[in-house]
């Protein structure tokens, strides 16, 4: 199925949950932030949140700023 | 002969933020070093201990590697401010703090910043209102970039932001403070914490900002853009420590005409 993951459009397998995406992702151990279809989804939800065919997937993480 | 009494200090001379005190009154912002390392020196060498970040996309899968901003700075040695620079609607400000509170595990203090405009990066304020009060109702604890208006500083203020922190000049512009008459209005009626918040160039700046009653400033290019940043760290401790105990001594009448420090000679 076709997802948008920080506005690139990619291809997972059905059932994919966000906790498989956030290991396709390779973000190590970065500290990551997730909202889908613009609703934050809890760290500890991942493994339960099934992902559905178009859903928007933010992945965001702290950089230098003022 | 008596021993000379160094005078204290003013340890206890804190500055409290949303019920937390800090015995440093300068914040800087992480961006525009050369490398983490700059940034991680920079912060150590300015004392800061409130540290502002931005929260954007990841690099997805080419930076698995690298170190990341919260390596060098971390969490449990320095707060983190997370702003919302670069969102331009109240929405947008909202969601950001809301996923830096995901991001850093159920932290609410964060920098609201909304902007109006590119060219001068003049926050809008009446979305600024709307994104603070939502803000504050989901619990956060607002710190708030606002121009240097006195109504609208109170109004922020009374809403129930943590600190109130007018711009000095235009951000990343290091003009000085522009308007001190503004900020000392501010500082008048506040019933929170002001800092300023954009706009200082130099190490004066900064001791002017403290010297007019400040609590403290906040900045980023300043020290970033100073051709040794490491350096420029350090001048803004010192700036900040001084200006905030110039302010505490309190200066002396200005006087349009000399007046002699040694008594009249007498022989």
């Amino acid at each position: 199925m076709n997802i948008t993951v920080n506005g690139d459009s990619i291809e997972v397998p059905a059932g994919h949950t966000l906790a498989n995406l956030v290991m396709d992702l390779a973000v190590g151990d970065q500290r990551i932030a997730i909202e889908v279809n613009e609703q934050i989804v809890p760290r500890s939800t991942y493994e339960a949140y099934n992902l559905k065919p178009g859903d928007h997937v933010e992945v965001v993480t702290a950089i230098g700023g003022g | 002969m008596s021993k000379l009494q160094p005078i204290a200090e003013s340890i206890d001379d804190a500055l409290t933020i949303a019920g937390v005190e800090y015995s440093s009154r300068l914040l800087i912002g992480t961006g525009k070093y050369k490398d983490l390392e700059e940034t991680r020196q920079a912060v150590e060498a300015s004392g800061a201990q409130i540290v502002t970040v931005a929260i954007r996309r990841t690099n997805v899968g080419q930076n698995r590697d690298e170190p990341n901003l919260l390596d060098v700075i971390p969490p449990d040695q320095y707060t983190i401010l997370p702003n919302t620079a670069g969102c331009y609607t109240a929405k947008d400000a909202v969601r950001t703090c809301q996923m830096a509170r995901e991001l850093l595990d159920g932290h609410a203090l964060v920098k609201l910043e909304v902007l109006g405009d590119e060219k001068t990066l003049f926050p809008d304020v009446a979305a600024t209102l709307v994104a603070a009060e939502k803000l504050i109702k989901d619990g956060f604890e607002v710190m708030v970039y606002t121009n240097d208006d006195p109504i609208i500083a109170k109004e922020l203020a009374e809403m129930g932001c943590v600190a109130v922190m007018p711009l000095a000049a235009p951000i990343g512009s290091g003009l000085g403070i522009r308007n001190p008459y503004n900020i000392r209005f501010i500082l008048e009626d506040a019933i929170v914490p002001i800092l300023v918040d954009a706009g200082v160039g130099t190490a004066s700046d900064a001791a002017i900002a403290m010297e007019l009653g400040c609590d403290g400033v906040l900045m980023n290019t300043a020290i970033a853009a100073a051709q040794n940043p490491v350096r420029m760290a350090i001048a803004m401790r010192k700036a900040i420590e001084a200006g905030r105990e110039a302010f505490l001594a309190g200066r002396m009448p200005r006087k349009r005409y000399a007046s002699a420090s040694s008594p009249d000679k007498d022989w």
